[in-house]
């Protein structure tokens, strides 16, 4: 049976970290495919002008263009060069909700991310995306320091 | 504050005190000749739309608001009160699909159109009625407030289904929209008519209630508090904040105030709260005075009249419903149901004038403010004005009313004034430019030219004593709603066949939520 393992990328170096444990992975597993994922962070529940509104889908297909072009489609193009097979997913929301939401989608076994250097004052209080993943996840997760 | 319209009644007062005559003679009497000469020419046009019924101080115009929202409430048997769960539940989210994250969500357009329309009217507005109407007024306030929910979930509703989807991915929706593409699908003649004339009027209320009258009280207030100095200067800062939003794009600023505002809302239900729970003893009373005076009037100028008459026309002025422009606010939201947005949108006049309006006045009444006579238990006049303890009316008479309790909270108004003031002007700026570009076409140098009017009336706004300048541009805004009104009455029954497919869909399990 193949094994699905859900890479979270952030655009830094933090994500490459994060490829990198996960291609070694898949190549120690054999058959397995790899889900790159990109989340945009953003919330149904923020505040914006009218005109902010007006443009929100033009925006958000933009940013969806943008993040696959620049974050996505190279990590899919590298692991697949490796000989690996991957495919690629951008999606709006919380960082951790969505990964979650998307390795149910996709049945995976298992998520990788890298835990990124927050330490801004919310985050403190609040706990970063990884250590709301970690809480909140039903399924394994691998951070790579 | 943000809305003009429900301020226009303290416009005079509030200025009147707090603008000191320190600008000098010679420009005093040139600002004289100026107003009095756009007083005259615009006169009948505002005396036409603020006309009373012969015989009463009622003004016809919220009487058409008032039967509008009756008729609706009807025709829709009582939508606002069967859907108000659902209405919840679609602003939680419960029924966007995840894969729209990243669109306008319900609570979004809700915000967005509640950041337009809560404002000055919550806190000095109310002062006004009750302090004309007695704490009766608050009774017909809330009725008004929950009659105006039909009206705004038919407005809504319309303005998503007739709205423009551009290829760019942008949306352009309004009463503008629905007159000129609805009508034309029913077949009726004259959609286009309407469509120009509402866009006029909402240019014209959008500079004038949205803009001037705006900048006129945010240095008001500022002046109240930091001393006389001239209005011109305030004009032209917010008038550079306000360019940098609108022209230059920083939206950064616009998120700080979009952020701020709601937080100010909260803080200031939430010290009406305080204030109404230490004084819990006195609930009961005042909840007594409200029912009785509604009914009795309790000693007010015009009896139970004078407080059904204030009581409507401050809801009325407050949560602009159906005056059109959140039609045009709630229009970007993503939905591939119109409906969803109309019954989202009927939460607005729920929020505004059933709860803040209310909070408002409970805390004006309990504060004791107002002067009863202890032997006959009625209100002590003066003229048609109930007396107050410190002879405080409009937002000074709230200010007093809160600071009796909460000490430094009316510097605390004061700054939410101001905010106010801003985001009214950035949501107006929106439905101005609308009305703009539905007229004279889409395009970037067709905008710019509006936005830069825009910002040249923020400082004539702040600079100028404007009495009859602000007439007519509230007058402006109520003539939205006569174009607005007699539209929906020809387009109700596109929402009524909307209404009838979705309940049934809802009903068989085929429109179901996406959380478990």
């Amino acid at each position: 049976m193949t094994t699905k393992l859900i890479i979270g990328l952030d655009g830094l170096s933090s994500g490459e970290r994060a490829l990198d444990y996960g291609c070694n992975l898949a190549r120690l597993i054999g058959d397995c495919e790899l889900v790159v994922v990109y989340i945009i962070e953003w919330s149904p529940y923020s505040f914006q002008t009218p005109e902010e509104n007006a443009e929100r889908h033009k925006r958000r297909e933009e940013e969806i263009s943008t993040a696959k072009e620049r974050i996505v489609a190279p990590a899919v193009e590298r692991i697949s060069s490796g000989g690996l097979s991957a495919t690629g997913v951008v999606r709006h929301g919380n960082v951790a909700d969505a990964l979650i939401a998307i390795a149910k989608e996709q049945k995976a076994d298992q998520i990788i991310v890298a835990r990124s250097r927050e330490r801004s004052l919310s985050k403190r209080i609040f706990g970063g995306s990884t250590a709301n993943l970690v809480m909140e996840a039903s399924l394994p997760v691998t951070v790579v320091g | 504050m943000k809305n003009p319209i429900r301020t226009g009644l303290l416009a005079l007062p509030l200025v009147g005190s707090l603008s000191a005559p320190a600008i000098a003679q010679e420009a005093m009497s040139l600002d004289d000749k100026v107003n009095e000469a756009f007083a005259n020419a615009t006169g009948p046009f505002v005396n036409l739309i603020f006309a009373p019924f012969p015989g009463t101080d009622f003004p016809w115009i919220v009487m058409w608001l008032v039967v509008a929202a009756t008729v609706f409430t009807l025709y829709f048997a009582f939508v606002q009160f069967r859907f108000f769960g659902h209405a919840i539940a679609l602003v939680k989210g419960d029924y966007s699909d995840p894969n729209d994250a990243g669109e306008v969500s319900h609570f979004q357009a809700l915000a967005t159109a509640l950041s337009g329309t809560v404002g000055l009217g919550n806190i000095a507005g109310v002062a006004v009625a009750v302090g004309i109407g007695g704490p009766g007024a608050t009774f017909w306030m809330i009725l008004a407030g929950l009659l105006g929910m039909a009206s705004k979930f038919t407005e809504c509703t319309l303005g998503v289904k007739y709205r423009n989807e551009y290829p760019d991915g942008t949306v352009s929706g309004g009463p503008m929209y629905y007159m000129s593409k609805g009508f034309g699908e029913l077949g009726l003649p004259g959609g286009k008519i309407l469509a120009i004339l509402f866009s006029i009027f909402c240019i014209l209320g959008a500079l004038g209630g949205g803009n001037m009258f705006q900048a006129n009280q945010a240095h008001a207030q500022i002046s109240g508090i930091v001393g006389d100095y001239p209005g011109w200067i305030t004009g032209l800062v917010f008038a550079g904040v306000v360019f940098m939003v609108i022209v230059g794009g920083v939206k950064s600023i616009a998120r700080v105030t979009e952020k701020i505002v709601p937080f100010m809302g909260i803080l200031y239900v939430g010290a009406a709260l305080i204030i109404i729970l230490v004084n819990y003893d006195k609930i009961g009373w005042a909840f007594g005075q409200i029912f009785q005076g509604a009914f009795t009037g309790l000693g007010v100028a015009g009896g139970m009249v004078g407080a059904l008459i204030q009581g409507f026309k401050r809801a009325a002025f407050s949560n602009e419903a159906g005056v059109g422009s959140a039609a045009i606010a709630h229009s970007a939201v993503r939905t591939k149901e119109p409906i969803t947005e109309g019954f989202v949108s009927l939460l607005e006049p729920l929020i505004d004038t059933v709860v803040i309006c209310t909070m408002t006045a409970l805390v004006i009444t309990i504060s004791g403010q107002l002067i009863i006579d202890p032997a006959t238990g009625l209100y002590v006049l003066d003229g048609n004005q109930i007396s107050t303890v410190d002879g405080n009316s409009g937002v000074a008479l709230t200010s007093a009313a809160f600071g009796s309790a909460i000490g430094w909270f009316p510097y605390v108004l004061a700054l939410a004034v101001v905010l106010f003031a801003f985001s009214t002007m950035i949501s107006w700026s929106y439905y101005g430019l609308k009305a703009w570009t539905y007229l004279f076409g889409e395009g970037k140098t067709t905008e710019l030219v509006f936005k830069l009017i825009f910002c040249v009336f923020i400082v004539i706004g702040a600079a100028a004593s404007l009495g009859p300048v602000i007439d007519f541009s509230d007058a402006a805004i109520f003539a939205m709603a006569v174009v607005n009104i007699f539209a929906l009455y020809f387009l109700m029954k596109v929402v009524r066949k909307e209404l009838a497919s979705y309940s049934a869909r809802l009903a068989s399990g085929e429109i179901r939520k996406f959380v478990s």
